[in-house]
């Protein structure tokens, strides 16, 4: 793949933005306080964009990512729970060495699934592997049966609600409702302290380029043509000698590893995981998160994130009991008047206008986002 | 026997619920052939060619390409062993240009990760513009298949159909919906693609048949009426009764 097919100049600018408010703009404004808010949101960003490839590209609507992130955190989060759990910390308890929610629950041992967790080469191994494999085992399970649609959203729903279960069931092996929760230190290192959140939210924002640049390659190359044709004409894919099923595992479980990725972030830069982040209500909202940015966009999902995130913090301080009607709402306002998000929005209205005013003349590409048929992809 | 035709058609049956949209259906078609199945709404037609390439599972029965049993084969498997088809509507994406619908039907980068690292190199591109000009869409390679007319579309998928290069290429109406000029090029076109290989069409415009069937299939209430020459079935009685008219 050459560089011109790989990312053409708007994508490139469009990057360039991007970086350029994820890595000066939000820290010059910000207090370490408002930017750890943000490095939070951005981790729901590493969802969005493989719902982008997934569901804007792919047609495979998940309501089930926070699965996936949620394996990721706790896989992280079980690490940090690990190290802060030495002996010394822990030497109130009735078993001093193990989790301190363990002890709780009467446990006088250490699972044996936990103890590879000691390692962080293993953990992060695992943040990546074990939303993969469940995504593996669920894609298997319904693609080669040709679940897809509208089953395959209420089954993977059916997946966020179970693992919340579970987690929550399992109390002395999860930490249950509370999650696993007092995180200190990654190697001994602080992860409390005001300049290791800003130093990971400058992680997270590199992580984030890093899944951004491989969404954009899976996008730009064949595979990213043939997702966009199994959304539309499934049969023509098949009957031209492709094993779809195996395309939608492939792109589901990428979706799982950015999701896992986000996830343990997640974990590492507020400081517990729960299973109120794993469940359905977190699972749509990030699909909503993905739809307000533009479901076709691997950049307008990043948006989508920090904006739809941005406003249920300011409006949940100052109106609680309004934001989920709020957000149906948006959603709602998104679905009818703006169905490409605002990436569609900004494809469509602002940069014509914007180019007319710089006085050059309409370019071929926004001509045809203008005339696109709905459900055309914004480039 | 087996040597002699392409495909081999025997006791073929599927029943939905009971109803046999397919009884009982032998038929055989020799390599370079173009046989034309014609029949009234209803007779089955187009679940032969379901059954054959895979989308509809028989109930009983066997299709045989050059040996190979289709019946118990996947239907992208059954694509790469070189059956080729055409779907009634136009089944085009929409969403990507003309040349992008032929690049993803080009025979290679069919599995996950041979996509993922697919280049369209020299000889990709040139096959890309011999086929498109085949088609008569030279000039629109470019543009996104959403905006072609409806015989446009007709062609591209006829053309993503030539780009794979199937030994036996099913064409399910391929003329229907088109104006009286896109007809005849189409005629034109299928004249010429149906050189060098063994192809299954079904018709509804006997002019049209007349002009490309080595042999032709009559069928009715999912069984075949009659079977010859165009000339033999047009003279069938069974056929005139059933199908033709007085």
């Amino acid at each position: 793949m050459t560089l011109s097919s790989f990312m053409s100049r708007k994508d490139l600018i469009g990057f360039a933005i991007l970086a350029a408010v994820i890595f000066l703009i939000l820290p010059s404004i910000l207090d370490s306080f408002r930017l750890n808010l943000f490095g939070k949101y951005l981790t729901y960003a590493f969802v969005a964009v493989g719902l982008a490839l997934c569901w804007g590209a792919g047609g495979i609507l998940s309501l089930g990512q926070g699965v996936f992130f949620g394996l990721g955190g706790y896989c992280m989060a079980m690490f940090l729970k690990l190290e802060a759990s030495t002996p010394e910390n822990t030497s109130i308890q009735s078993t001093p060495g193990i989790p301190d929610f363990m002890d709780w629950n009467q446990l006088t041992e250490l699972p044996v699934w936990w103890q590879p967790f000691y390692s962080l080469t293993f953990a992060m191994f695992a943040v990546v592997a074990v939303p993969v494999v469940f995504a593996f085992i669920i894609g298997f399970a319904m693609f080669t049966r040709r679940v897809g649609g509208v089953y395959f959203a209420i089954i993977t729903q059916a997946f966020a609600a179970i693992l919340t279960i579970l987690i929550i069931g399992q109390q002395g092996y999860t930490g249950g409702v509370n999650g696993i929760t007092d995180l200190r230190t990654l190697l001994g290192w602080d992860i409390r302290t005001d300049e290791a959140k800003t130093t990971l939210y400058f992680v997270n924002g590199a992580l984030l380029f890093v899944v951004l640049f491989i969404a954009q390659y899976v996008r730009k190359s064949k595979l990213g043509r043939l997702l966009i044709a199994m959304r539309d004409q499934e049969d023509r894919v098949r009957f031209s000698g492709y094993n779809v099923a195996n395309f939608k595992i492939f792109i589901f479980c990428l979706g799982a590893a950015f999701a896992g990725i986000g996830g343990a972030m997640f974990t590492l830069q507020v400081g517990f995981m729960s299973p109120t982040l794993v469940g359905i209500v977190p699972s749509i909202e990030m699909v909503i998160f993905c739809a307000v940015g533009g479901r076709l966009s691997i950049l307008g999902a990043v948006y989508g994130a920090l904006l739809v995130n941005w406003a249920k913090t300011t409006f949940s301080e100052a109106f609680p009991e309004l934001w989920l009607l709020g957000l149906g709402g948006l959603f709602i306002a998104v679905v009818m008047f703006f169905p490409n998000g605002l990436a569609g929005v900004w494809s469509e209205k602002i940069e014509p206008r914007l180019l007319a005013m710089l006085g050059k003349p309409k370019t071929h590409d926004a001509k045809a986002g203008a005339t696109s048929p709905a459900g055309a992809p914004a480039e | 026997m087996s040597e002699r035709f392409i495909l081999s058609v025997e006791s073929l049956e599927v029943s939905f619920d009971g109803f046999k949209a397919v009884n009982d259906l032998s038929f055989y078609v020799e390599p370079n052939e173009c046989r034309v199945i014609i029949g009234p709404n209803g007779a089955g037609k187009t679940t032969v060619l379901d059954l054959i390439c895979g989308r509809t599972k028989a109930t009983s029965g066997s299709v045989k390409f050059k040996d190979k049993e289709l019946l118990s084969m996947r239907e992208d498997q059954i694509v790469h062993a070189g059956v080729g088809r055409k779907f009634q509507t136009p089944s085009v994406y929409e969403d990507l240009t003309v040349s992008e619908n032929l690049e993803l039907s080009y025979p290679k980068g069919h599995g996950v990760f041979g996509a993922l690292m697919f280049q369209r190199d020299d000889p990709v591109k040139a096959r890309i513009n011999e086929i498109a000009e085949t088609i008569f869409l030279d000039d629109q390679l470019d543009e996104k298949a959403a905006f072609l007319s409806h015989g446009q579309k007709q062609w591209l998928e006829i053309g993503m159909l030539l780009i794979q290069d199937p030994e036996l290429l099913m064409l399910d109406e391929p003329v229907a919906g088109m104006s009286v000029a896109e007809r005849k090029k189409t005629a034109e076109l299928l004249n010429r693609i149906i050189q060098d290989r063994s192809v299954i069409v079904i018709e509804h415009d006997m002019g049209f048949v007349a002009d490309i069937a080595t042999r032709v299939t009559v069928m009715h209430q999912g069984q075949t009426l009659s079977e010859g020459s165009m000339e033999r079935v047009q003279n069938d009685p069974k056929v005139i009764e059933v199908y033709l008219g007085h």
